[in-house]
């Protein structure tokens, strides 16, 4: 068995799981069950300023995107930070870390935008003996109209001010949590990493209205006939949060800079891939909302077998193994020349590949009248569409042509790697050496 | 109860009175809409799909399927019966494992094809549950078609016309219309008087008259309807019966396993009906299978199906068959009757084993008899009352690929025709496709 423990800048866990913050973890009998069954740690959900606490909506707040089998595929919400009094959270996450104390405690904060607001929360916390803050400026509603959450996450210079305070007020280790709803990512965690956060986590969740209730007219979740934009997250938000963390991990501003990876996170796969594109943990929300915390247990045995087969002893080795094959697109390989390949054996002759090439793409599959179908080199591009729609797993892949051949489509000779930085159709080219 | 499984002799009441309705209840139960969209979202939506060629009546099957996926089953049922206006009774009969269901590529690739019949059974309940009519009728034309035989053919034939804006007469012989969704299928695949229901609401269309207990050669020569109506359709089914052709088959007990269908189907209380201890069903059609299984389902203690031939040449299908065994019918193969015994009462039928000689079946020389105190024939069905001046081809009426008779202005389709299997199906088809072709001779006509 592999070993997963993880220590998170100074914050060590059994393993890189934490659940996110988020109703799972906003009171002590939530968070004991899930160390009951195994997670890693936990990051509290958001506390508020002290004063009377926020209220939520007394309707739904949750929407949800599902299958067909009603499998879950996204989840969006419109619940606010937590809506207990400041003082319980704080009394019951110092109980929690003395009676789990091999566990991440990390306690999410979301003040109003001044000084004194931060200085006041941080000292609460320090008091718990919670392991790290995770400031809260991701979230895309309610609070965001207040000036807070995805407000201030928006504003690199909010950011940078914020985390200076924090780090200027706090001993604890202090994680900066982005909003994706952003055009750069790289830009909110620039700021962080001036600010000084030991760590970015990303992503919260995405603006979203889930559907249009089609009768009344009214977005979901709808409440008394209106709607308001939510949060999106669950499966569905996957590749979005992948190609951020990549994004943060490959930058040469915030190379290094430890990121704890959210956004879909279902099974150890999806962890791994976080932790391959240079997450150092995961945290995970939806998959726990829908199954339970039962699946912690698979998260995990899964990453150790995965580690295990690949030769992995610590949940390090995997991380950032990805990173140095992210790339820009100028720099993919334009002489790496693939054809679609049908293994008639396993072809059940739907003819999906066909309707989608014929109608949508390139023509290059004919068909046959007895359904026999077959790619016709001198029009495949290699587009993947066909492996895309076809509801067979590797009956279609992609065949690299070996170099020195000649390409049926263009006439040209399969040769050594070459990008469009040096192409003659690029106008930009750099002269060849 | 005053009789059991075990009464000797052919004797009604078998079982306790709650069974009956348990027994002869829906084969499947309907989906519920959650269920049809799981089953629904297994179909590819394959190009050119293989199981709209497998269907006679070509359903567009992947387009009512994604409309199931999109919540509407009710435009889902309208695709089904812009083709086959029977779909709802063929949901529930067609043998889709030999058709649609046999093509489907999820068969090829896990031996599970998408479970077309049902979704189609689904779709059909939902429009016809909401009783409204889904086709209007185009402008009258004036002319008057008269369909003789109210079975699938007839009706599909009728309504197609009566779309076209033809003035429709189905003259019917029997007492109810349907045919043989009334009159010749097991009861548990069309429960609780579907088979009407469907010819009520098909009749919804308008512009059709139905006349039952009209007999052709009997109260009216197909010259008579030749010279009272602009054209005819004849869908006059099987009215004939084979005959085993051994000694003895007339006797006491013994009897042609569609009238013993016909009578279970419409008789209202099934604990009064009659019904043998050990019960010997002759045949390996659909016939066959129902009379079998629903001899099982009255509470007869024995059932043997007997077929001359192997199993691989039964008419009925593998599912049928599962159906039958999963229901205590005992099916022998390979064996044909060379004798039924009685004394005064039926008391057993003899078989010889078969094998295929150079000549065709021959008896091996080894025999078996089966005690029996009911015999039911299934060996097939046969036209007759074959009407004046139509000719034949081998034992059914011949038409063209359009429904036409030689004879002028007379069409045929449905099991008295030739041309595709005995199925409801094929019947459907066929009196919709002769209907396009009557539409488009007097609509020429008139031009």
């Amino acid at each position: 068995m592999a070993n997963l423990t993880t220590n998170f800048i100074g914050i060590k866990s059994p393993n890189p799981y934490w659940l996110a913050s988020a109703p799972p973890t906003d009171k002590e009998y939530n968070v004991v069950r899930a160390f009951k069954a195994g997670w890693g740690g936990v990051v509290w959900k958001t506390l508020g300023a002290e004063g009377p606490p926020i209220v939520n909506v007394n309707g739904p707040r949750y929407g949800a995107v599902w299958g067909a089998d009603r499998r879950l595929l996204g989840l969006n919400n419109i619940e606010l930070i937590t809506d207990r009094p400041l003082e319980v959270n704080l009394r019951e996450i110092k109980q929690v870390k003395r009676d789990w104390p091999d566990r991440a405690m990390v306690v999410s904060l979301m003040v109003p935008c001044d000084e004194e607001s931060w200085k006041a929360i941080l000292k609460h916390v320090e008091d718990t003996e919670a392991d790290g803050v995770e400031l809260n400026f991701g979230c895309p509603h309610g609070m965001s109209e207040r000036g807070m959450g995805s407000a201030v996450g928006q504003v690199p210079e909010y950011i940078e001010m914020v985390t200076r305070w924090v780090k200027q007020h706090s001993r604890m280790p202090c994680i900066v949590k982005l909003t994706p709803n952003i055009a750069d990512i790289r830009k909110p965690a620039e700021a962080a990493k001036r600010g000084g956060a030991d760590a970015v986590s990303l992503i919260n969740t995405i603006n979203s209205i889930t559907s249009v209730n089609l009768d009344t007219f009214s977005p979901e979740p709808m409440i008394d006939g209106k709607g308001a934009h939510g949060g999106y997250c669950g499966p569905a938000v996957k590749p979005i949060a992948l190609n951020m963390v990549s994004e943060i991990a490959r930058s040469p501003e915030t190379q290094g800079l430890p990121i704890s990876g959210i956004g879909g996170v279902t099974t150890w796969r999806d962890a791994a891939e976080f932790l391959a594109l240079g997450a150092g943990n995961v945290q995970v929300c939806t998959a726990a909302m829908t199954y339970g915390f039962g699946i912690i247990k698979e998260l995990t045995a899964g990453l150790s077998q995965y580690m295990d087969e690949k030769g992995f002893t610590s949940v390090d080795d995997l991380v950032g193994r990805a990173v140095p094959n992210v790339t820009d697109w100028q720099y993919l390989n334009l002489n790496y020349v693939t054809k679609a390949r049908i293994n008639q054996d396993l072809c059940i002759s739907c003819g999906r590949c066909y309707a989608a090439c014929e109608d949508t793409s390139h023509q290059a599959i004919s068909m046959s009248p007895d359904r026999k179908f077959e790619v016709i080199d001198e029009e495949c591009v290699a587009c993947n569409l066909c492996v895309n729609v076809c509801p067979v797993q590797d009956c279609i892949t992609m065949e690299p042509m070996v170099k020195g051949s000649t390409d049926p489509r263009t006439g040209e000779t399969v040769s050594d790697y070459a990008n469009w930085t040096t192409h003659p159709n690029n106008p930009m080219a750099k002269a060849a050496e | 109860m005053s009789n059991s499984p075990t009464t000797s002799g052919i004797v009604a009441g078998r079982l306790h009175a709650g069974d009956y309705a348990r027994h002869f209840d829906d084969l499947y139960p309907d989906y519920d809409p959650h269920e049809a969209m799981v089953a629904a979202d297994r179909c590819y939506f394959c190009h050119d799909a293989p199981c709209i060629t497998a269907c006679p009546t070509a359903i567009d099957i992947p387009l009512f399927i994604r409309q199931i996926q999109a919540g509407q089953p009710e435009a889902a049922g309208k695709t089904i019966f812009d083709q086959n206006i029977l779909g709802g009774m063929c949901a529930r009969v067609c043998p889709t494992e030999t058709l649609c269901e046999g093509a489907c590529v999820r068969e090829a690739a896990e031996g599970k094809p998408v479970e077309i019949g049902r979704l189609q059974r689904y779709a059909t309940d939902k429009l016809i549950a909401k009783n409204a009519h889904p086709f209007t009728r185009a402008a009258p034309t004036g002319k008057r078609v008269a369909v003789v035989g109210a079975g699938p053919a007839g009706l599909a034939c009728a309504h197609r016309l009566a779309l076209h804006g033809h003035d429709v007469t189905i003259l019917e012989a029997r007492e109810k219309p349907g045919g043989l969704n009334e009159y010749g299928i097991a009861a548990y695949k069309t429960a609780h008087d579907f088979a009407r229901a469907e010819v009520d609401w098909i009749l919804q269309i308008g512009g059709i008259s139905l006349q039952q207990g009209w007999k052709l050669g009997v109260d009216g020569t197909l010259a008579d309807l030749q010279a009272g109506f602009d054209a005819v359709f004849l869908g006059i089914g099987l009215a004939g019966v084979n005959a085993l052709g051994v000694a003895g088959e007339d006797a006491p007990g013994a009897r042609d396993a569609v009238d013993f269908i016909a009578e279970l189907r419409q008789t209202d209380d099934l604990s009064t009906l009659p019904i043998g201890r050990h019960v010997v069903v002759i045949g390996g059609g659909m016939t066959a299978v129902d009379a079998s299984v629903q001899s099982k389902l009255l509470g007869a203690e024995h059932v043997t199906m007997v077929y001359r031939r192997g199993r691989d040449q039964m008419g009925a299908s593998d599912y049928e068959l599962r159906h039958a065994a999963n229901e205590g019918v005992k099916i022998i193969t390979n064996a044909m009757p060379v004798a039924v015994h009685a004394n005064g009462a039926l008391r057993e039928v003899e078989f010889a084993y078969t094998h295929q000689g150079p000549t065709g079946l021959e008896p091996t020389g080894e025999t078996f008899r089966l005690k029996a105190d009911q015999v039911f024939k299934a060996i097939g069905q046969m036209l007759e009352g074959v009407p004046e001046g139509i000719a034949l081809d081998g034992r059914k009426l011949a038409v063209d690929a359009e429904g036409r008779t030689a004879l002028p202005g007379v069409w045929a389709g449905g099991d008295c025709t030739g041309g595709g299997e005995d199925l409801t199906v094929t019947a459907v088809a066929q009196g919709r496709d002769a209907a396009e072709n009557i539409h488009a001779a007097l609509m020429g006509e008139g031009a």
